[in-house]
């Protein structure tokens, strides 16, 4: 039905040996596309309504001036001027003094079908010459079609009109500007008028989905001729700063690992581990059930980076900071202060807000912003709300590997029912603390035991733990008849030790006096 | 001191092609037989001022646009259809 793209294709076979590329600048595009759009060639930029195709294209442009100093075109279809620049400006883009600096073109193509009437042969010459002189007079490098599908809408001529793109985008070619052209998704197809026949050097498709009420947003590149690129669909996320993408882990294991150690900030705790406490850069998992002090292991944690000067993140799903900074009070531990000193930082929000992904990528890009080196994600059992078991895996083993490449420490909580135990999550855990309610003889106790720590000697012991309010302790083990004893019964095998040592040591004395 | 006329149209051409020739003498043709000595064409050529496309809204050449009488009106293509142009332009055709 449509015609022929031969021609284009074997141009660009071409001169397809190296393909050089244009940084969009936008945080996690230029990794999975490795280095950028393909220079001086148009790329499609398709999705449905509310995708944020406009936006990407906008940051695509901002960028460009911001960063690389490419001035750039924006012509728009659809929204005009004055929509746009109102639209972008919580992303803190001043388009108005761009366009001042002469550094942007904003440029508002308005098609409608009732005001046109058409009469004999014409061509869309007007429209190239404006784009021309659109990028000749600011010396533009990069350029925006948004939404140019817009001009089936208003032109009858429909042969006319795609043999007249398919030149534009040759001649943009020409003109050497890199562009990005938008196209909404049509049913069966990428764009509803088939751009993407015309437009074949590299195409990009944005997915906006809601799952369980919850939504994603979601990028894929379907097409990059002449280069390699991430296959996968990628989560992103649109929010005050614009576009973040983020790229899936290598595939590789071979981050940098540190013997360094630090404390768990509870000294008994720390001698589980052959007296020194965690590697740093390693995960860590606290699991437990319900009010065992999983969350008081966690701000001890934290109140121990701290204490170092160092700075640490706090993601709490579960309780509100302020409700933790008061509960750790209670235990000794004062996290005020270094929320105060701006060494703490604390995120709390209920995992339902957004999808896995765009938690993924928003606590990504808070941790890249402050810099810590310690990350607690407190408890993680809550995600499982929002995604299936493995969706909840993939997304922390994500996390783990993108915090681990960074060396940050990430200590994780969670909460177990009754015996299960998250095998998945434990797996990539390095070292794995369970905390237990131990009940017998009619009362409750903590129990706390190390199941694993790699790398490093850990006592294998169950040890007895209390929450005070001088801060968390082990309790030294207590046996009697090869069983860890508890609570009451610690507390009476201990009178009962401490009766027979003086016991012991009287007997002792006698026994030396006798001698003597 | 420039006439007011009641009829004021702009030819949008990019250069002498054969289109925007065929666009203007058809164009002519009409006015001289219904609106002889109201009308006034100015023709603009987008080489020449590229700026101008802006202004007017331009995407295909030739594009009429009727200026006066308001509303604006735009007619795209070569004018061929005398009927159409008429319609478009909203003249009535003398007798």
């Amino acid at each position: 039905m449509t015609a022929p793209v031969a021609k284009i294709s074997r141009k660009s076979h071409h001169d397809m040996k190296s393909i050089a590329k244009v940084k969009t600048g936008i945080s996690g595009l230029d990794e999975i596309t490795f280095g950028g759009l393909p220079k001086g060639r148009p790329t499609l930029v398709c999705g449905g309504p509310g995708c944020g195709k406009t936006l990407m294209a906008m940051e695509f442009i901002v960028r460009g001036i911001d960063l690389y100093n490419e001035p750039g075109v924006f012509m728009s279809f659809e929204e005009k001027s004055a929509e746009l620049i109102a639209n972008v400006t919580s992303l803190g883009f001043d388009l108005d003094k761009l366009q001042k600096e002469k550094q942007l073109k904003l440029d508002y193509v308005h098609v409608d079908k009732s005001e046109i009437e058409e009469t004999g042969e014409y061509d869309l010459e007007g429209l190239f010459i404006r784009i021309g002189h659109a990028i000749d007079s600011i010396g533009a490098k990069r350029i925006v079609l948004d939404t140019i599908e817009n001009l089936f809408l208003g032109l009858d001529n429909q042969g006319l009109l795609r043999a007249e793109l398919r030149r534009l985008f040759q001649w943009l070619k020409e003109k050497n500007v890199t562009a990005i052209i938008t196209g909404e998704k049509g049913e069966g197809s990428l764009t509803r008028n088939g751009l993407e026949e015309y437009v074949s050097d590299c195409v990009i498709l944005l997915d906006h989905r809601i799952i369980n009420q919850v939504s994603t947003r979601r990028l894929r590149i379907i097409k990059y001729r002449g280069s390699t690129h991430g296959t996968n669909e990628y989560p992103f996320l649109i929010d005050n700063e614009g576009i973040s993408v983020l790229p899936i882990t290598s595939l590789k294991l071979d981050r940098n690992v540190s013997s360094q150690r630090i404390s768990t900030g509870i000294p008994s705790l720390d001698k589980m581990f052959g007296g020194k406490g965690f590697f740093r850069g390693s995960g860590i998992l606290i699991s437990g059930t319900a009010g065992t002090g999983k969350t008081s292991i966690a701000a001890s944690f934290a109140a121990e980076t701290c204490r170092r000067k160092e700075r640490c993140t706090y993601f709490a799903f579960e309780e509100s900071p302020q409700q933790i900074i008061r509960n750790m009070k209670s235990i000794g531990v004062d996290l005020d202060q270094y929320v105060k000193k701006n060494l703490l930082e604390f995120h709390a929000f209920r995992p339902g807000l957004h999808g896995l992904e765009m938690h993924l990528t928003g606590m990504y890009n808070l941790v890249k912003k402050f810099k810590p080196s310690a990350v607690i994600l407190d408890p993680i059992s809550n995600l499982a709300s929002v995604g299936l078991t493995s969706e909840v895996n993939s997304m922390l083993l994500r996390l783990l590997d993108l915090l681990h490449a960074d060396g940050v420490t990430v200590m994780m909580t969670s909460l177990i029912k009754n015996d299960m135990v998250e095998e998945n999550v434990s797996s990539l855990m390095d070292s794995w603390i369970l905390v237990k309610d131990v009940e017998l003889n009619g009362e409750r106790n903590r129990a706390l035991y190390v199941m694993k720590s790699r790398g490093m000697e850990h006592s294998k012991e169950v040890r007895e733990f209390m929450i005070t309010s001088e801060g968390l302790k082990l309790i030294d083990v207590y046996r009697q008849e090869g069983n860890v004893l508890l609570g009451a019964a610690r507390e009476a095998r201990q009178k009962q030790l401490e009766t027979e040592l003086t016991k012991t040591q009287a007997r002792r004395s006698k026994i030396k006096k006798v001698k003597r | 001191m420039e006439m007011e006329y009641s009829w004021e149209l702009r030819l949008y051409v990019a250069g002498q092609t054969p289109k925007s020739v065929t666009a203007f003498t058809n164009l002519k043709k009409y006015c001289e037989t219904h609106l002889k000595g109201q009308y006034r064409i100015e023709v603009i050529d987008l080489l020449v001022q590229p700026q101008l496309a802006e202004g007017d809204q331009i995407l295909a050449i030739p594009t009429l646009v009727r200026k006066v009488p308001e509303p604006i009106r735009k007619i795209i293509g070569d004018l061929s259809n005398e009927e159409k142009v008429l319609v478009g332009l909203d003249i009535r055709p003398v007798k």
